[in-house]
């Protein structure tokens, strides 16, 4: 009995999870209604969306079917600037009860918005992600997400409230007052940034603490790319088991996907957020297993409907069912973004490329940005790279030895020369604990 | 017989190299001897503290990269080729050095002279045998209250 399994907390099952199990056909039901709804929604509301769907001849008695939501307009990041700050809200003022925007290095942030119910919604999908990562009522939740206008402390925290855990709002940074509630507040499961993890489980052993004989067992990560590498390090190190969730601002937050027990994939909670795969040149919807641009649609949303929002998120539907059961489909972990992706001397350019030759020769990911510039017309690249405790000698000859085996290891990969600076720790400049990888500084 | 040096990975700025300097200040402890190896890029701060524990608590904690490596010192008379003598019998021994650092000690006109030896202990019976005065922590320290 399905309503049995729900209630058996120890499983991690809960209320909530539902729609994880429905049967695909139903899922496509619930999907194409949800779809019809939100495109007449933006439609009524929202100017932009209007004129793109005129200018294609388009209304929304057209969307018969799921396929034809590949006839619709895309949305891009730059609408949201462009539109900044509220054009492209759905709701009046009175309904909206929460704003959030992203913490834009450039120019002026995207602001996004909830209604109610959006709020509601947000919790559900967040309550699921740590159902489906194995947690429940009793846990105790050490939310080290950023809280504030960035999406992932809030969105963590009403979901793991909702989920019936314990959450600590703790935030992100303070290593050692993280470290210290870990361990007094017998905790649970964490959430944070695969990178500041790494950090606090250093930490930590710099301290003499051994995070494996605390009462921690569950990661929950996101809001950056992280490699296998790094979760086999932060599993290991921490004694833990580690999941990726995947979610983005101008979608809801946090809760657009999550792995699920098998670590195999992210299911995307499709009842809200409808995937696509595209090829990121043509725009042409690609088959399910093939790898392209993920697409997503916000099937409920009503403060802030976003339709076939491009992600640059670069990934691919798996076409196998889980062995969980989830009839949501999972998309494979995201290693690189298009827009991440950089052109030097005509040579296309993915950080994914640099970060596994650091990997290669140091072992474990270190914090690292590359820096473009152009000097006499001719674009230069260079890698900063954080000097680690494990590289470190003090030994000249051995630091430039490092330094000229990273330096040859991403010339192998990329096929040109690098300028690479080693430099101190905490230089590199992290937002919300993630680190902007490229910094391009070439005056086009 | 070894003693434990600390190292500080810097980066060749102007101002680096007070940091650091400035945070063990703050904290009390006093330098006994340093060294500094650069490049044009990078430059690693070698010092002798008594304290040396703490020392690379209070720094890990500020985030610089620090590493302990064991060094060995060398008692000498404070006069020309006092040095000169040591390294002869480091050379006849076929003793790597890695590199080398040298501070007047307050008392009785004598020098510590600091040595990264790639084989520590091989160097401590060699230079023993070969009659050098290898000073042990406690009494180098000793030596400059």
């Amino acid at each position: 009995m399905l309503s049995e399994r729900w209630n058996d907390v120890e499983g991690g099952f809960h209320p909530a999870s539902a729609p994880d199990y429905l049967p695909v056909e139903r899922l496509r039901e619930v999907q194409l209604r949800r779809l019809r709804a939100v495109v007449t929604r933006a439609y009524d509301n929202v100017d932009l969306f209007r004129a793109r769907m005129g200018e294609r001849g388009l209304t929304p008695a057209d969307i018969r079917t799921l396929d034809d939501i590949a006839q619709l307009p895309f949305t891009v990041k730059v609408d949201l600037r462009d539109t900044y700050p509220f054009g492209l809200f759905a709701s009046p003022m009175g309904e909206i009860v929460r704003l959030h925007a992203s913490s834009g290095t450039t120019g002026k942030p995207i602001v996004v918005a909830y209604t109610r119910d959006d709020l509601n919604v947000w919790a559900e999908v967040m309550t699921r992600t740590f159902a489906a990562c194995g947690l429940h009522r009793g846990d105790i939740v050490q939310n080290a997400f950023g809280y504030g206008l960035f999406t992932g402390g809030l969105g963590a925290h009403y979901g793991a409230e909702a989920l019936g855990a314990t959450v600590i709002p703790v935030s992100g940074g303070n290593t050692e007052r993280q470290l210290m509630v870990m361990k007094d507040f017998n905790v649970s499961a964490v959430c944070a940034t695969p990178s500041y993890f790494i950090h606090v489980i250093e930490r930590a052993n710099d301290m003499g603490l051994d995070l494996r004989e605390l009462p921690l067992h569950t990661g929950i990560f996101g809001a950056e790319p992280w490699s296998e590498e790094m979760r086999r390090r932060i599993q290991d190190g921490a004694g833990i088991r580690a999941y990726d969730i995947y979610g983005l601002s101008e979608i809801i937050g946090p809760g657009v996907g999550s792995e699920c027990e098998h670590q195999d994939g992210l299911h995307i909670f499709e009842d809200h957020f409808y995937p696509e795969i595209i090829d990121p040149e043509t725009g042409a919807v690609l088959p399910d297993g093939e790898e392209g641009e993920l697409v997503l649609t916000t099937l409920s949303k009503q403060a802030m409907p976003i339709i076939r929002y491009r992600t640059r998120d670069i990934t691919r539907i798996i076409t196998e069912t889980c062995a969980c059961g989830r009839s949501l489909r999972r998309i494979r972990r995201v290693g690189r973004r298009s827009d991440d992706m950089f052109i030097i001397r005509g040579v296309n350019v993915f950080p994914s490329q640099v970060e596994a030759a650091l990997l290669a020769v140091e072992g474990t990911l270190p914090h690292y940005q590359i820096i473009l510039t152009r000097d006499h017309g001719l674009d230069q690249m260079a890698v900063e790279v954080e000097v680690t405790p494990e590289v470190f000698s003090d030994k000249v000859r051995a630091l430039e030895d490092v330094r000229a085996e990273l330096a040859k290891a991403i010339e192998q990969i990329i096929g040109i020369r690098v300028a690479l600076r080693l430099v101190e720790p905490r230089t590199i400049a992290r937002s919300e604990g993630k680190a902007k990888r490229v910094i391009d500084k070439r005056a086009i | 017989m070894k003693l434990q040096q600390l190292s500080v990975f810097l980066e060749n700025r102007p101002g680096h190299l007070a940091e650091p300097l400035a945070l063990l200040s703050r904290e009390g402890i006093n330098i006994l001897s340093l060294s500094l190896a650069d490049t044009s890029d990078f430059g690693i701060l070698r010092m002798i503290v008594r304290d040396w524990e703490r020392a690379a608590q209070v720094l890990k904690a500020d985030d610089w990269v620090v590493k302990l490596t064991e060094v060995v010192a060398v008692d000498v008379e404070d006069r020309p080729g006092g040095l000169a003598e040591v390294l002869q019998a480091a050379g006849k021994a076929e003793l790597k050095i890695e590199y080398m650092y040298a501070f007047s000690l307050r008392r009785n006109h004598r020098a510590a002279l600091i040595f990264r030896f790639e084989e520590p202990d091989r160097a401590i019976d060699a230079l023993s045998a070969a009659g050098c005065h290898v000073i042990e922590a406690e009494a180098l320290f000793a030596a400059v209250e």
